[in-house]
């Protein structure tokens, strides 16, 4: 059993605890000590059930715990030892962790720190690290974030939307250190898909296997971004984005449209495209227009503008975007992007200078300048 | 083992030791090189044990000061313009302050237009210890 299978069953084994009369809070360390012991014991000696193991040690660690608690108190001990026999579905519990775990109550970077460690079974040290964040501020958030919800009753319903912008600011973090969010992002929104039949569930699954089909191509050996135009198609990972694909058709066939469905169909036409000059900018354009409907968002209008000059030519994007903010972020970006397009490289070359010096990543700074630096050289010759 | 800040200014410092234009100016094959140096430089350090932190940071942000009770703060800025502003640094553990001035100049020879290094001034600061060296 590897270590993502292992971290599959964590919310199931949370949730069992939970229904023997633990707290949340509680079953949430007494599951993250026994998955510790797991690490530790199974290599040499496996389990024949690796979650009625699980159990087993994680409700000894939770008693354990809880005498100590109360033994230090001076209060009588009033848990039962004796193991209760489960009454309901798994599934139902993994489902209520979601969204307790993204419970309004909590701040973003609360919901998103609980959902990686009750959720995800990841440490705090793995997310600390993943974030780049010491392990004692990672460790102060989550219990602040517990203590934040130890009010609400666990059964109580969520709402998929928020789960969804959860698991979507996890993917959207990437790759830093050891801890590959992006990927564990699509872990959790798969067993979330098992669970749930929404059509945004799968939209979000879709979305994420589109991107991260292409991620491969997206950095150069150096570290540097490729944009879409440039990058290696064969260096995509067909075999998500055909899943991907098929995600997407069946949730689309549903006919109950949803932000994250019409993105991942955007993606989906990227990704159909075995070059770049056959992209279908048409039809990119028209569900941009769908996901400015749905969402009113003044980023998904800037990519529209972007898509226009792709399908309308240069100077029909330049018109989208002088109707958007200039201090949206990337607006500069976008700005010099289609003034490159509609052959104006002096004023190209200016605003891709600008824009390096208001981007918020060292990669897009470096590409800008890259940018910038390519066509003042074009201009010498 | 000391540590040490390595401090780099967008501008500021004593007056630059050669006058070079904006990397947007220089040919990509440059830029590149300079990027590769930056990169390869903390990759050294970590090799060798002495990275501490690098970070980058941009040329936004304000100065900010309480104000009195209830009140909200002042911010007052953004100085992008202003004749000193920090762009980045590293935070390196090692043996002496030699050692600091040596990765210090080493920092500086980033190479710019024509691969030339680019002679840039860089502020290296002690850290003030947590713990009390003294005997009693």
């Amino acid at each position: 059993m590897n270590e993502p299978q292992l971290r599959d069953l964590v919310p199931e084994v949370i949730g069992v605890l939970v229904r023997r009369g633990a707290d949340f809070a509680s079953a949430e360390d007494a599951v993250q000590d026994a998955l510790v012991e797991a690490v530790r014991v199974w290599p040499d000696d496996p389990p024949r059930d690796p979650k009625g193991w699980l159990v087993t040690v994680a409700w000894r660690k939770f008693l354990d715990a809880a005498r100590a608690d109360t033994s230090r108190r001076r209060r009588e001990v009033r848990i039962e030892d004796e193991p209760l026999p489960e009454p309901v579905e798994a599934v139902d519990d993994t489902l209520r962790l979601y969204f307790l775990c993204a419970h309004p109550s909590l701040t973003p970077a609360s919901s998103v720190a609980l959902t990686l460690r009750a959720v995800g079974g990841l440490t705090t040290r793995q997310i600390a690290q993943a974030y780049l964040v010491p392990e004692a501020t990672m460790a102060q958030r989550i219990s602040r974030a517990k203590r934040t919800v130890s009010g609400v009753r666990f059964n109580q319903p969520g709402d998929v939307a928020t789960v969804l912008r959860v698991l979507y600011l996890v993917f959207n973090e990437g790759y830093s250190g050891n801890i590959d969010l992006a990927a564990e992002a699509i872990r959790l929104t798969r067993q979330l898909a098992a669970m749930t039949h929404h059509e945004e569930v799968a939209g979000l699954l879709a979305l994420m296997l589109l991107h991260h089909g292409r991620r491969p191509a997206r950095t150069g050996p150096d570290g540097r971004l490729v944009p879409l135009a440039e990058q290696d198609r064969g260096l995509w990972d067909t075999r998500l984005i055909a899943e991907g694909i098929e995600v997407l058709q069946a949730a689309l066939a549903r006919d109950r449209l949803g932000e994250f469905q019409a993105q991942a169909a955007i993606a989906a036409l990227h990704a159909d495209a075995r070059r770049f000059e056959v992209t279908d900018w048409v039809q990119i354009v028209e569900w941009y227009d769908e996901l400015v409907r749905l969402t009113d968002s003044p980023v998904a209008r800037l990519n529209r503008a972007v898509a226009v000059g792709e399908a309308d030519g240069p100077r029909a994007g330049l018109a989208a975007l002088a109707e958007l903010d200039p201090a949206l972020p990337r607006h500069t970006a976008a700005a010099a992007f289609l003034h490159e397009r509609d052959a104006d490289p002096v004023t190209a070359a200016r605003l891709y200078a600008d824009a390096a010096r208001s981007a918020a990543s060292l990669p897009e700074r470096d590409h800008l300048t890259r940018q910038a630096a390519r066509l003042n050289a074009q201009l010498r010759r | 083992m000391a540590k040490y800040l390595l401090l780099k200014h967008y501008r500021g410092g004593p007056a630059p030791a050669v006058d070079f234009a904006p990397m947007d100016q220089w040919t990509p094959d440059e830029v590149d090189a300079h990027m590769r140096f930056m990169r390869d430089f903390a990759a050294r350090l970590e090799e060798t044990g002495e990275l501490v932190d690098a970070q980058a940071l941009r040329p936004d942000g304000a100065f900010v000061r309480y104000d009195g009770e209830g009140r909200p703060p002042v911010t007052d800025g953004p100085f992008i313009e202003t004749k000193d502003l920090i762009a980045g640094w590293y935070v390196i553990d090692v043996e002496s302050w030699d050692r600091a001035v040596q990765l210090a100049g080493e920092l500086s020879a980033a190479p710019g237009p024509g691969g030339k290094p680019i002679y840039e001034w860089l502020e290296v600061r002690p850290f003030l210890n947590d713990t009390p060296t003294g005997t009693e």
